[in-house]
């Protein structure tokens, strides 16, 4: 039997992570933005049929870069983890914290132990209940858990387009302003033509679902509204 | 190396993969619907009497009575009989309560669960099909004379209109194309439907036509609880139509009470 070489760990993880970097430095970015009534995000989509963002619970979306099978399969897992603690328990008991915490076990657990790690970056948001903060939590492919206040940008620029939208960010701006800020921080960055949105917010309203997403029509409307 | 399941996310599901119930079962959390074999003769549990819905014009109004009796005593005087199952559907239910409730439940989160993870809601059939489904699951149960017996409204935005489904305790679904009723007071309550019900109905005439239903259940089956405006117990009532489901307010359904027990006196 061949013994095969040996690898160090540190060699180990540092593969493994330049893989799942290039692996998502291959997909577009998603930002997160809060604004006046909520909390929008905003991902370039050129498609539209397979959706990065989704519903995850009443008050918690889920965004996900990378490899479409694989947070595909992290979604709905999530969905289920959620639904079944929702039953068992009471609806409050579900949490982004919980939530996030499990995905990113999961992630780490696949990092270290598959023959390749998930070439995927998580975004879960909750929306607060009455007066409580909002929570944007990132999840990167190893596990590490990122807690952020504002605006929170996952994917390959995510660096460049986070910075750009802390710049110019303000708290509690309009819907619409949100869209063109995000619109534009996009444009700058990737430096070229931008083909198709896709967008959601979690909103508080009179339903207990709060997660709508917008139709293109209403995005179109909402992102003219500013332009000159 | 250790199987995706046993990493805390449910990474894997049973096929299809859209169920929650089926979901519940693989993890062996589903609800128990059996008994025992010996034969459950002193058990008593509070049962949910008499709802109905009703087709008009542009949808469906659904309602149920507040009352949940045990033998002869009143277990509950404000139980609540109808829920939104999702944004186009209500489900209504009679029979033992604490089952129903559950199945309830059961059905709101499977609609739900089922939407978030296809992107795409169910077809107003495929709901009536899956709840039948759940009636059935829980036949042993009837047997045992715990017998739960649901009634579902929704609006169909592929036919355009309101629909209404009724079922039996072995899981039979039958659309109604009218109205239709479950409960101790169904019988009075059709009776009175009958003569009432018709097709051109307004939204207010429907809702007026529904409460006097169930004045009319209350007024023979005893286990029926009209309107009670003494202690502020009024029906619950939902309207379906194109923009979704909403319920009927208390002070509209207050005054619609009121015109209606003036009427029966």
């Amino acid at each position: 039997m061949n013994p095969g070489f040996y690898v160090t760990p540190e060699q180990l993880v540092r593969d493994r992570a330049e893989f799942a970097r290039k692996g998502i430095a291959r997909g577009r970015s998603i930002v997160a933005m809060e604004y006046r009534k909520g909390i929008l995000m905003l991902a370039e989509n050129p498609g539209g049929a397979l959706h990065k963002i989704s519903e995850v619970y009443d008050r918690i979306a889920f965004a996900g870069v990378g490899r479409y099978n694989e947070f595909e399969t992290l979604r709905k897992a999530g969905i289920r983890q959620a639904d079944v603690m929702g039953y068992l328990y009471s609806r409050d008991d579900v949490t982004a914290l919980g939530l996030a915490t499990a995905f990113s076990q999961t992630l780490g657990v696949i990092f270290s132990h598959e023959t390749k790690p998930f070439e995927v970056e998580l975004l879960i948001c909750e929306l607060g209940r009455e007066g409580q903060p909002n929570h944007m939590l990132q999840i990167s492919y190893d596990g590490t858990l990122v807690d952020e206040r504002g605006v929170l940008a996952i994917g390959g620029k995510a660096d460049v387009l986070g910075g750009a939208l802390r710049e110019r960010f303000t708290e509690a701006m309009e819907l619409d302003a949100a869209i063109r800020l995000g619109m534009e921080v996009f444009a700058e960055t990737e430096n070229r033509p931008l083909d198709g949105w896709e967008a959601a917010v979690l909103e508080e309203g009179s339903a207990r679902r709060c997660f709508r997403r917008l139709a293109d029509a209403e995005l179109e409307s909402l992102s003219a509204r500013l332009s000159p | 190396m250790t199987s995706p399941a046993d990493w805390g996310l449910p990474l894997g599901a049973p096929a299809p993969g859209a169920s929650f119930s089926d979901l519940l079962e693989s993890l062996g959390l589903s609800p128990r619907w059996d008994v025992p074999d010996s034969p459950v003769r002193d058990l008593s549990a509070p049962e949910a009497t008499t709802v109905l819905a009703s087709r008009y014009s542009e949808g469906v109004v659904i309602g149920g009575d507040r009352q949940a009796t045990e033998g002869h005593l009143i277990a509950h005087r404000r139980m609540r009989k109808v829920y939104p199952s999702d944004r186009m559907s209500a489900v209504a239910v009679a029979g033992t309560a604490g089952l129903a409730l559950e199945m309830v439940r059961l059905f709101c989160v499977e609609l739900e669960h089922y939407e978030k993870i296809e992107g795409a809601m169910l077809s107003l059939e495929g709901k009536a099909n899956f709840l039948s489904r759940l009636v059935r699951s829980q036949l042993p149960l009837a047997f045992q004379g715990l017998a739960v017996v649901p009634l579902f409204a929704g609006y169909d935005p592929s036919t355009e209109q309101g629909r209404v489904y009724t079922f039996d305790v072995v899981g039979g679904r039958y659309e109604e194309h009218d109205y239709g009723a479950a409960g101790s007071g169904a019988v009075q309550a059709r009776a009175f439907l009958r003569t009432a019900w018709q097709a051109e109905m307004t939204e207010a005439e429907a809702v007026e036509k529904v409460v006097a239903a169930l004045v009319a259940a209350a007024d023979v089956d005893v286990a029926t609880g009209g309107p009670d405006l003494r202690r502020g117990i009024l029906p619950n009532l939902a309207v379906i139509d194109s923009n979704g489901v909403r319920e009927v307010s208390e002070d509209h359904l207050e005054e619609v009470a009121r015109s209606s027990l003036g009427g029966s006196r």
